[in-house]
């Protein structure tokens, strides 16, 4: 499972985007990939030589996880959340099981049923609360949702006690330091990966373009800082990765400013990514259909002078979502690399040259997800506090748990309010 | 030097070197202190030895006052001294007020993070990492922002909204919170140094594991002390007295060890504990329920700038009668009883507190002897740090506030209102329009009366 160690020569524990074979400096080349590559590959590329066997592979790699991704997209949300906790197990399960290499804790009694039930307890919590959320009006009608939902932080909470009593009994004379230290690892590992899955799911509901724009952001901000090291690159960036050169930072920044534009601009005109997922409780599914919000809908921009001269136009067409999307690529260009230092550090620390062995050519999951992680946080945040108020149901359902008196009170606020917005007539009944 | 960090069990004898100043090795101590939480150093049921004297910093003055009696019992009468003074200190800061809790509350909180984080430096003897400290203390700050924020933004709702600057860091808040935390995150990737890249990473989720247990439990208890001080007194309160009890009983009458991991805890003091517990916090509710002071919420008076702890005592505090069961008619000879409501809550939060509680106390144990070191720091003399105290506490602060989001109270009015306000105007009104309906299907509101809309 990519215990590889020893590979303390620089060129080979950056996998972020960058290629294998030969950069800039005199990197010595670069062994051939893991023995997992499916035999049809194998027999195709076998006439070539192994530097460009090599690259082929990751090539084909990356071009069929990037068709599954637009398949994915097409199948719609439902389909996009099974596959955002697919991933998330998996990664989940990478690092431990990383955690159990170092470690050598195999033996270590329950700890591979904990650290799975403490999984199961935090996606239990966070996924109630998001069905309790979103899907208000269905779990209203039926009588055990409704229970489960009120009392959700409760039940959540004494399944967690229940996981950590466990821990606490199975704590055994030699072996204190290893099973605190796995303790430690799971948590740590459920909060990067478990909290950051969810606020993925979240992005998503918010509109499926705020889900896809953010990862292909990320993904052309690998490849364009790769091309643009692998053609111009000279200069490198971090003791970290010496791979990567400050040519192809800059290079991939521009370049995916530029594509998150295009992509906004293709992407907006449609209603399926566009609008909030929501649940139709008559249909019993999940509808993409709304009146598009403002964010969405053209609008004209004055340009500045000097691209006035420039391009020869006075205004120019945009959508608002457009600007956004400007934020969020200089995000992922500037920070998004941030996380893939982390995870090359990580590596070296613990002497591994992936994650895994999962994707032939790229090595694990986790390898391929660790810059889209701080990524959809960011985006969640930038969400909150730009973009969206609070939600409706949500505001809602909290109004009606109040008290009566409580409720009263809000309803005179809230009627003071809308009259001095001019929304409604002022005269109205006396409360 | 990563060599030396690879945990294989318990095979590492050169890093134990050094892990603390005061200790023997691993496990011949099992019997004995690496168990701070009995509150009993004095000798028990099984033949273990008798306990050294307390670490060095008992004042000059109470060493003199008792330097006539053997060790033993100087001992005992060292603990006992300094938790009265503790429970002295505890009721002076109640009187002192919700504003004065809170301070202490933050500086426990501090205390707990530092010793916990000198603890990973001497384990992994990383004192000298390059910014490993500034580090620390400095997400321990963004963390700690975010909370005070969240809470000041709830709670301080019309504060907030008279003045600009605070309007604007409350708007933003998550988004700066965020940044704060990314520029740390940036200066941990940069700050990597290449000998030292496993013990970096060891310090880091060390840091963020504190922080994860200390602040945000620490937050909870501040939750629940807005909640009204009573939910923050008795939960305390509570445990305290199921230490103090369990170690009483398992004084006089325990026999039969609990646990391998404390071998000084005894069935009959977690028995015993238990139900004097429960009694105990069945009486103390009583006492505390009948004072405002106690038992309302704590609201900021805009006017005044100033707390106030001023209401009209929720249902829970108002007593009412209980018809008794049979059973208990006939011994007691009363058909009915008044109680308040808050006392059979009590009662639910003294079960936890003495049957899940310890665990929070073996839980540090098992710490405390995975890194073998006796106690946490040496700040009270005759108990050990702040964190030994607290160990189980806060396991109980989260209980509590779950507790109370779940059975007693709803969302909070104002952070509900608050939301409202910042709603598309569309969304307002038909918000408003549900609730209208809602509120007349209730019968607070008149019946609709056509008009134009």
């Amino acid at each position: 499972m990519g215990q590889t160690d020893g590979s303390e020569t620089e060129g080979r524990a950056d996998r972020d985007g960058a290629s294998d074979t030969e950069g800039k400096q005199d990197v010595p080349e670069v062994p051939v990939p893991a023995d997992d590559t499916p035999e049809v590959l194998n027999k195709a590329l076998s006439g070539l030589s192994s530097r460009w066997k090599n690259w082929w592979v990751r090539g084909i790699l990356t071009l069929a996880m990037i068709s599954f991704f637009f398949f994915i997209i097409y199948l719609g949300p439902m389909v996009l959340m099974m596959i955002v906790l697919c991933v998330q197990i998996k990664c989940f399960h990478e690092i431990i099981t990383i955690g159990y290499s170092v470690y050598h804790s195999y033996h270590l009694p329950w700890f591979r049923t904990l650290s799975w039930y403490f999984l199961l307890c935090v996606n239990y919590f966070f996924y109630g609360e998001t069905v309790t959320d979103y899907f208000f009006t269905l779990v209203q009608r039926e009588e055990p949702l409704r229970i489960l939902s009120k009392y959700h932080r409760f039940i959540s909470f004494a399944l967690y006690l229940t996981g950590f009593c466990m821990f606490v009994l199975s704590l055994v004379k030699k072996h204190y330091r290893l099973q605190f230290y796995m303790f430690g690892w799971t948590h740590v590992t459920l909060l990067i990966i478990v909290t950051q899955s969810h606020l993925i799911i979240h992005n998503l509901f918010e509109g499926m373009i705020w889900f896809i724009v953010p990862i292909s952001c990320v993904i052309c901000n690998d490849i364009m800082a790769y091309m643009f090291g692998f053609f111009f690159g000279r200069t490198p960036l971090i003791k970290l990765s010496p791979k990567k050169t400050w040519e192809g930072f800059i290079g991939g920044f521009f370049a995916t400013i530029l594509f998150g534009i295009l992509l906004s601009y293709v992407m907006a005109g449609y209603r399926y990514f566009v609008c909030p997922v929501e649940f139709n409780n008559d249909s019993n599914s999940f509808t993409v259909y709304c009146e598009p919000s403002e964010l969405f809908q053209l609008q004209y921009y004055v340009l500045p002078s000097v691209l006035q001269s420039a391009t020869g136009w006075t205004t120019v067409r945009l959508y608002p979502f457009q600007i956004h999307s400007i934020a969020l690529s200089s995000f992922a260009s500037i920070m998004g690399p941030f996380g893939g230092f982390f995870a090359s550090g990580f590596k070296r620390a613990f002497k591994i040259k992936d994650f895994a062995n999962t994707i032939p050519g790229h090595g694990g999951i986790m390898d391929r997800f660790d810059c889209q992680y701080l990524m959809a946080t960011f985006v969640n945040v930038y969400i909150a506090s730009f973009i969206r108020g609070p939600n409706p149901s949500k505001v809602i359902q909290q109004l009606l748990a109040l008290r009566l008196d409580q409720q009263l009170h809000i309803f005179n606020s809230l009627k003071a309010h809308l009259i001095e917005k001019g929304l409604l007539p002022a005269v109205e009944e006396a409360a | 030097m990563t060599e030396l960090r690879r945990r294989g069990a318990a095979a590492d004898p050169d890093s134990t070197d050094n892990l603390s100043d005061k200790e023997a090795d691993g496990d011949d101590r099992l019997g004995l202190v690496g168990d701070a939480e009995g509150e009993c150093e004095g000798d028990t049921k099984a033949n273990t030895p008798d306990v050294p004297p307390s670490a060095d910093n008992t004042p000059e003055y109470l060493n003199k006052a008792l330097e006539g009696l053997s060790s033993r019992w100087r001992n005992w009468w060292i603990r006992g001294i300094l938790s009265l003074t503790m429970i002295s200190g505890f009721f002076l800061i109640i009187y002192l007020g919700p504003v004065m809790l809170i301070i202490v509350v933050m500086s426990v909180q501090i205390k707990c993070f530092q010793e916990i984080i000198t603890i990973g430096y001497r384990v992994y003897h990383s004192y000298e990492l390059p910014w490993f400290r500034t580090l620390s203390w400095y997400f321990l700050i963004c963390v700690n922002y975010f909370f005070y924020g969240e809470t000041v933004a709830d709670y301080f709702g019309a504060l907030v909204q008279r003045e600009e600057p605070l309007q604007f860091l409350v708007r933003y808040h998550r988004f700066i919170s965020f940044a704060l935390y990314l520029a740390g995150f940036c200066m941990f990737v940069l700050s990597l140094v290449k000998k030292h890249y496993r013990l970096q990473f060891y310090m880091f989720a060390w840091t963020h594991v504190t922080l994860l247990i200390v602040v945000t439990q620490s937050h909870l208890v501040i939750q629940n002390l807005f909640e009204g001080m009573i939910w923050f007194i008795v939960p305390i309160s509570i445990v305290i007295c199921n230490d103090i009890m369990a170690y009483l009983f398992g004084f006089f009458f325990g026999r039969t060890p609990l646990i391998k991991l404390s071998p000084k805890k005894t069935w009959e003091g977690f028995i015993g504990g238990f139900f004097s517990t429960v009694v105990f916090s069945f009486i103390f509710a009583y006492l505390l329920s009948q004072y405002q002071y106690f038992v309302c919420p704590v609201e900021y008076n805009s006017e005044t700038n100033r707390f106030a702890v001023e209401c009209q005592p929720p249902d829970l505090f108002i007593q009412q009668e209980y018809t008794l069961p049979a059973v208990v008619e006939n011994t007691i000879g009363q058909k009915t009883v008044h109680l308040y409501p808050f006392q059979i809550h009590s009662v639910a939060l003294s079960s936890f507190a003495s049957l899940i509680g310890p665990f929070g106390g073996f839980f540090a144990s098992g710490f405390k002897r995975a890194f073998k070191i006796k106690d946490f720091a040496d700040t009270i003399p005759g108990h050990g740090g702040i964190m030994d105290r607290f160990d189980c506490q806060y396991l109980m602060a989260t209980f509590t506030h779950v507790y109370i989001a779940s059975f007693i109270r709803g969302p909070n009015p104002s952070k509900v209102l608050q939301q409202l306000l910042v709603l598309q105007p569309e969304q307002q009104l038909s918000i408003f329009n549900t609730l209208r309906s809602h509120l007349r299907e209730r019968g607070i509101l008149p019946p609709a009366v056509l008009e134009a809309q």
